[in-house]
């Protein structure tokens, strides 16, 4: 267990290193530039800015640079926003981003988990046939969609709710809700399917047959065993919601994380487009390998270690 | 014109009624005098000598004054300088500023504002508007690294209240670039201490105009509430503004419903005509021009009566009024309206006229002439534009128009924006949509950018006796003759069209009825200082 977990670790730092070195060649190969305005500036006043910016070094040296700040932990300063650190960018959005994340991950598992279960239950009975047909709509409508038509019911007609921004219980309400369409609609799919699996197992049947109730089989026996491919799921899907969405975010004026992985690219901002990916990336790795600790805890027939061990 | 003055006296009427200790009948005051307008984004920065854009500037403005304040008629008025001279050959400015203070309480002297310009100038602050202080002597030879030497730059405190600046050429909107952001005071400590970060902390955030920030929430709000050290403080009567950083315009639009935002701009052009039926749109003067710009050096570009061909075979009001909408101004010449001629209060567009009419016949002639009667020939051509829905719409109505009248045919392509740039500046390009927002009020900052070689002039064409004209312009004194050169380079280019004008642009603005006060210069520009919230 001990030398997987460090190969693992091991490995997050070489996808890092892979996932920034593709990513600073591919930023630098697009047009452009973080100064190129459409107002062209005077040579000598670009001259200056190149100078005070350093982006007049050659481009292995920016590289060298920047993965070196990079092992001490500094992502640089911005060049769209002066004056800020990326690791402010990302200190100051990550953590609204990962709370409206969260909260619809949260919701997401409550509402999702329930509905699959219940409706392999009830396979082919109008329970079935509602939460189906519902989660075939929240499966295909874009969260853009989902948001503009939230607010547009809830906050402009309904005045129940705010229409944008942050700081409040209420303002979180439709943004979650916005957010967590798609995850709820795919995990009552997803549980649902492995559900009718496991329901077809020899041992529910045994169980079943030695007298268990209903109750008592689901909980004990289908649950536990119909969740890994949400588990599996929940790596990446916590992932990228909690590190924000640039749609929900830029909707309802949250000041969150998830622009910046659009708006740095349009702005050329290289420094924060280096940061978010970097960002992103590790937090991605590292949730799968937390998911892959996980099998282990809930299905112990999984064994984490090498496999000539 | 008419309505500016009303607006003046309307503001005289509200500074009355914040003076008298009770409200006349007619006009009720709000209990609450604050209110809240979109400025549209996250600013890049609130340093006034390094920002660039129109957010950042209406936040600057309301933070700083400089020595001279714009009024509503975009007239310079006094402001932290409260007299000036001026020498015969327009050369030699000297202000005499009136005793104010800082936000702190520090007082404010001559020496601020000269360590502030040196400053915008040195090359390492990197200031991308430095060139706002060129016109000052030996200004571009300091910020371009050729002169080391600041105290060779011509502005100095003669004393703690008099300020003497030297000029390059005689540069009659000097006044006005006295309001502008980059050649606003900063406090000298507060830089120095944390040059790259010094804004970004309400309490550093030190100024010297009507209102001081108090918080900044990034990429959620701003707000600002009155500087009680400002000098003319009694002309405040707002007790807070929030400026909200929001990009996307219907969430905008949403809040404005919901009653969470009083005012925001640009609204999205399929609610252009209900708000105006509403009685929330507002049109305001801006000084831009939509155009499509040449590739002189392609074929059959090369040919200025396929240029002109083009130009004429437009319909301007029925591409403004089906597709733009907004109530924009079809351009038949290039500069716009609401700039200065000889003097300020004749209009340069209204003195020099149209260009052109457009004329089908007149276009298939010179089309013919050029040799591709009825379009026969002619090679496909391709129009260029930075990805937006508003642009692309425009771009078929034109391959549309050409099409049908001159029988060419025409590929639309779009770029994403910082491609699309590089594009124009590589000259890799047939026909690219173009935009200009000019610098300050005056024709100077839409025609010198056409001078062969200038950073701006993506087309490809030079013209000698053009650029003679232009500058010619910039060191003349005499303002009739300066004014007629300028109406002369008009000529040319208009005569040579490497550009086709299409719109004027204006200002709209979405604002609910009982906000009064707040004027918006042609620039873009909001002074919040005399605003003011009536009952509602």
């Amino acid at each position: 267990m001990g030398s997987y977990v460090l190969k693992r670790l091991l490995s997050v730092v070489l996808v890092i290193f892979i996932v920034s070195t593709a990513t600073f060649v591919l930023m630098h190969a697009i047009p452009g530039g973080p100064f190129k305005r459409e107002k062209a500036l005077p040579p000598a006043i670009q001259r200056n800015i190149e100078e005070r910016y350093k982006l007049n070094d050659p481009l292995w040296k920016q590289y060298v640079d920047y993965i070196g700040n990079l092992f001490r932990g500094d992502l640089g300063p911005s060049y769209k926003y002066l004056g800020r650190s990326v690791n402010d960018i990302i200190r100051e959005g990550f953590p609204i981003s990962a709370q409206l994340g969260l909260a619809s991950v949260a919701f997401a598992l409550l509402l999702g988990i329930p509905c699959g279960i219940i409706s392999a239950l009830k396979q082919n009975r109008w329970q079935d046939n509602i939460i189906m047909a519902v989660a075939i709509i929240g499966v295909s409508v874009p969260s853009f969609v989902m948001a503009t038509l939230l607010m547009y019911v809830f906050a402009v007609k309904l005045r129940w709710l705010p229409a944008a921004m942050w700081g409040t219980p209420k303002h979180i309400v439709l943004p979650v809700l916005a957010l967590a369409g798609f995850p709820t609609a795919f995990f009552a799919r997803l549980m649902r399917s492995s559900t009718l699996d496991v329901l077809s197992q020899d041992y529910i049947r045994t169980a079943r047959s030695k007298g268990l109730s209903w109750a008592a089989v689901v909980y004990k026996h289908v649950i536990k065993n119909a969740i890994l491919p949400v588990v599996t799921y929940l790596g990446p899907l916590v992932a990228g919601i909690v590190t924000g969405s640039f749609v929900v975010e830029n909707i309802f004026a949250i000041p969150g994380l998830g622009r910046y992985y659009v708006t740095s690219i349009y702005n050329r901002d290289y420094t924060t487009i280096m940061g978010v990916t970097i960002f992103y990336s590790a937090l991605l790795v590292l949730l799968n390998f937390a998911v892959d600790i996980a099998y282990g805890w809930i299905d112990p027939r999984i064994k984490l270690t090498d496999a000539k061990e | 014109m008419r309505m500016r003055r009303s607006m003046l006296l309307l503001a005289c009427f509200m500074t009355f009624l914040l003076i008298a200790p009770t409200g006349f009948a007619a006009e009720k005051l709000a209990k609450k005098q604050v209110l809240s307008f979109n400025v549209g984004t996250e600013p890049s920065t609130l340093d006034p000598a390094i920002s660039t854009g129109v957010p950042e500037a209406i936040i600057e403005l309301n933070c700083f004054e400089g020595l001279t304040r714009m009024d509503e008629n975009n007239v310079p008025q006094p402001a932290i300088a409260e007299s000036w001279t001026v020498s015969p050959n327009g050369l030699l400015y000297t202000f005499k500023l009136r005793k104010t203070k800082w936000s702190n309480g520090e007082p404010l002297t001559a020496h601020d504002f000269e360590w502030s310009w040196k400053r915008a100038l040195a090359p390492e602050t990197a200031s991308e508007y430095a060139y706002q202080l060129w016109y000052i002597k030996n200004g571009r030879a300091y910020n371009e690294g050729a002169l080391k030497d600041p105290s060779q730059v011509g502005v100095r405190a003669v004393d703690d209240y008099t300020l003497q600046v030297m000029l390059e050429n005689p540069t009659p909107y000097f006044l006005q670039l006295c309001n502008f952001p980059t050649l606003m005071p900063v406090y000298r400590k507060v830089v120095e201490k944390d040059p790259e970060g010094w804004f970004y902390e309400p309490k550093n955030y030190i100024g010297n105009g009507p209102y001081k920030m108090v918080s900044w929430q990034h990429n959620a709000k701003i707000e600002l509430v009155p500087n009680p050290n400002y000098w003319n403080r009694q002309k405040v009567g707002m007790e807070r503004l929030d400026f909200y950083l929001i990009d996307d315009i219907n969430t905008a639009l949403s809040m404005f419903e919901t009653g969470q935002l009083d005012w925001f701009d640009a609204p999205p052009t399929a609610e252009i005509e209900r708000l105006e039926k509403q009685g929330y749109l507002k049109k305001s003067e801006y000084i831009g021009t939509y155009y499509y710009m040449f590739n002189v050096t392609k074929k059959p570009l090369d040919d200025v009566r396929v240029r002109k061909a083009l130009t004429l075979a437009i319909d301007r009001q029925t591409l403004i009024d089906r597709v733009v909408r907004g109530g924009q101004l079809p351009a038949l010449a290039y500069v716009p309206y609401g700039l200065g001629d000889a003097t300020p209060d004749k209009d340069f567009r209204e003195i020099g006229g149209d260009y052109f009419k457009e004329d089908l016949a007149a276009a298939r002639k010179l089309l013919a002439d050029a040799g591709y009667p009825n379009g026969k020939g002619f090679p496909t051509l391709t129009i260029l534009y930075n990805t937006s829905e508003n642009h692309k719409k425009i771009a078929e109505a034109i391959q549309e128009m050409w099409k049908k009248n001159l029988g060419i045919d025409v590929r639309l392509t779009n770029q994403e924006w910082q491609v699309y740039l590089d594009s124009r500046t590589q000259l890799a390009y047939e026909v690219a949509r173009a935009g200009w927002i000019g610098d300050y009020l005056d024709p100077m900052t839409f025609l010198d950018m056409w001078v062969t070689g200038g950073g701006n002039n993506d087309t490809g064409w030079g013209n000698k006796k053009y650029d003679e004209m232009i500058f010619g312009a910039q060191a003349e004194v005499d303002r009739t003759k300066r004014a007629k050169m300028l109406h002369e380079a008009e000529t040319v280019l208009m005569n040579e069209m490497p550009i086709m004008p299409i719109y004027f642009y204006v200002n709209l603005t979405v604002i609910k009825p009982w906000i009064k006060g707040a004027f918006r210069s042609p620039l873009g520009f909001i002074d919040f200082s005399t605003a003011y919230v009536l009952e509602h």
